[in-house]
C-alpha cells in the first residue's frame, strides 16, 4: 500500500472535533488568571505556562503525526513550515508564516497574525512582564523534543504588548540522533 | 475465525505497554509477551542498521509459516504491531487507526503517565470496535 498522502491543515481542521472558540479562549484566560493568583510572580507564571505547554506538546505531537500523515521532514526548514501551515491550522484554526531565517537555517520566526487565545485580552499594568501565550512556546518545544530536536522558543513580538503581530523565535539547539549506542564495546 | 491474533504496543525504550490477544491462536503468557516485545524492539533497531537502504525505518512485515507480523513505528518511537494469520492484507490501515486511537484515548487521558502500561477503558472500548470493524471489512472483501 502506498503511504497515505499528507493532509492539509484545513482538511484536518475540518475533520476533527472542535469546541466553541469562545469557550476555549475563556478557559485559557481563566487558567492564566488563576495561575497569577496562585503564583503571584509574573515570571513564575511564564515558567509555569511554558511547562504546561511542554507537557501538552510531548503528547500532542503524536496526535499531530497520526492525523496529518506527514512523514519525516528533510530539514529544519521543512519542520518549521509544517508547524506553521499544518500544526497551527489543525489545533488553533489559524495559519502562521515562517520568516527571518538565519544563514545556518537553525533559527527562524513564526509569525501569527491571528491568535484565538487573546481574543478578549488586555494586559493590565501589573502584568506587563507576562507572556500571555507562553503555553504555545512550550507546546512547540515539547513536541519537537519528541521528534529528537532540542529547541529554544522565545517570544519576540506580542500583540498584547503593542506589537503588530505575534512573533515566536524558534532556535534549533541540537538534533539528537535516533541511533542507539551500539558501539559500547569499542 | 480471527484475522488478528494479537496486538502489541511498545514504548520507545522497548517496554511492552499494551498487549491484547484475539482468539486462541498464538496466545502467550505475560513473560513471553514481554520477551517478544523487547526482542522485537532490538531486532527492529538492528534491521535499521543492517539495511542497505539509507534512511530505512526498520522491519514492517515479518512473514512466517503460521503468522505474519505487521509493525508500524511512529516518528516518536512508539511501535505498534499485530500478529495476524498469514497473508492478511491492508494491516497498515488498521495499525494507523490504532495509532489514532492511542493519541485520542491514551495520550489525552490526563491520568495516563507517558511510557507506562496502558490501562484506559475508553481505549479498550474503541479498540475493540476498530478491530471488529476491520474484521467485518475483511470478510466483505
Amino acid at each position: 500500500m502506498a503511504p497515505l498522502a499528507p493532509k492539509s491543515g484545513d482538511a484536518i481542521f475540518a475533520s476533527v472535533e472542535r469546541v466553541n472558540a469562545e469557550l476555549f479562549t475563556l478557559t485559557y484566560g481563566a487558567m492564566v488568571r488563576q495561575l497569577i493568583t496562585d503564583l503571584e510572580e509574573v515570571e513564575e507564571v511564564n515558567k509555569q505556562l511554558d511547562q504546561m505547554g511542554y507537557n501538552i506538546g510531548i503528547r500532542l505531537v503524536d496526535e499531530f503525526l497520526a492525523k496529518s500523515n506527514v512523514s519525516r521532514c528533510v530539514d529544519f526548514k521543512e519542520t518549521a513550515e509544517v508547524i506553521a501551515k499544518v500544526g497551527f491550522k489543525m489545533f488553533l484554526g489559524v495559519t502562521a508564516s515562517v520568516t527571518n531565517w538565519d544563514v545556518e537555517g537553525t533559527t527562524c520566526s513564526i509569525i501569527l497574525e491571528d491568535n484565538p487565545l487573546v481574543d478578549f485580552v488586555e494586559l493590565p499594568d501589573t502584568c506587563q512582564g507576562l507572556y500571555y501565550c507562553n503555553i504555545l512556546s512550550g507546546v512547540i518545544r515539547g513536541s519537537l523534543e519528541m521528534v529528537s530536536m532540542k529547541t529554544e522558543v522565545t517570544w519576540l513580538r506580542d500583540m498584547l504588548r503593542g506589537d503588530d503581530v505575534f512573533e515566536l523565535q524558534v532556535k534549533l539547539l541540537k538534533q539528537i540522533p535516533e541511533e542507539y549506542p551500539y558501539k559500547d564495546d569499542e | 475465525m480471527a484475522a488478528i491474533y494479537s496486538l502489541y504496543i511498545i514504548n520507545k525504550s522497548g517496554g511492552l505497554i499494551f498487549y491484547k490477544d484475539y482468539g486462541s491462536a498464538g496466545r502467550m503468557d505475560t513473560n513471553d509477551t514481554l520477551r517478544l516485545a523487547s526482542l522485537w524492539h532490538s531486532m527492529h533497531a538492528i534491521s535499521q542498521q543492517l539495511s542497505p537502504v539509507s534512511g530505512c525505518s526498520g522491519i514492517e512485515l515479518l512473514q512466517a509459516d503460521t503468522f505474519d507480523l505487521h509493525c508500524f513505528q511512529s516518528l516518536t518511537g512508539t511501535k505498534f504491531f499485530v500478529i495476524s494469520e498469514p497473508g492478511v492484507q491492508h494491516m497498515e490501515g488498521l495499525l494507523k487507526c490504532i495509532y489514532e486511537l492511542y493519541t485520542d484515548y491514551v495520550l489525552k487521558n490526563p491520568f495516563y503517565e507517558m511510557e507506562m502500561p496502558i490501562r484506559c477503558e475508553l481505549f479498550d472500548i474503541n479498540l475493540s470496535q476498530a478491530v471488529q470493524k476491520d474484521r467485518v471489512a475483511l470478510l466483505g472483501r
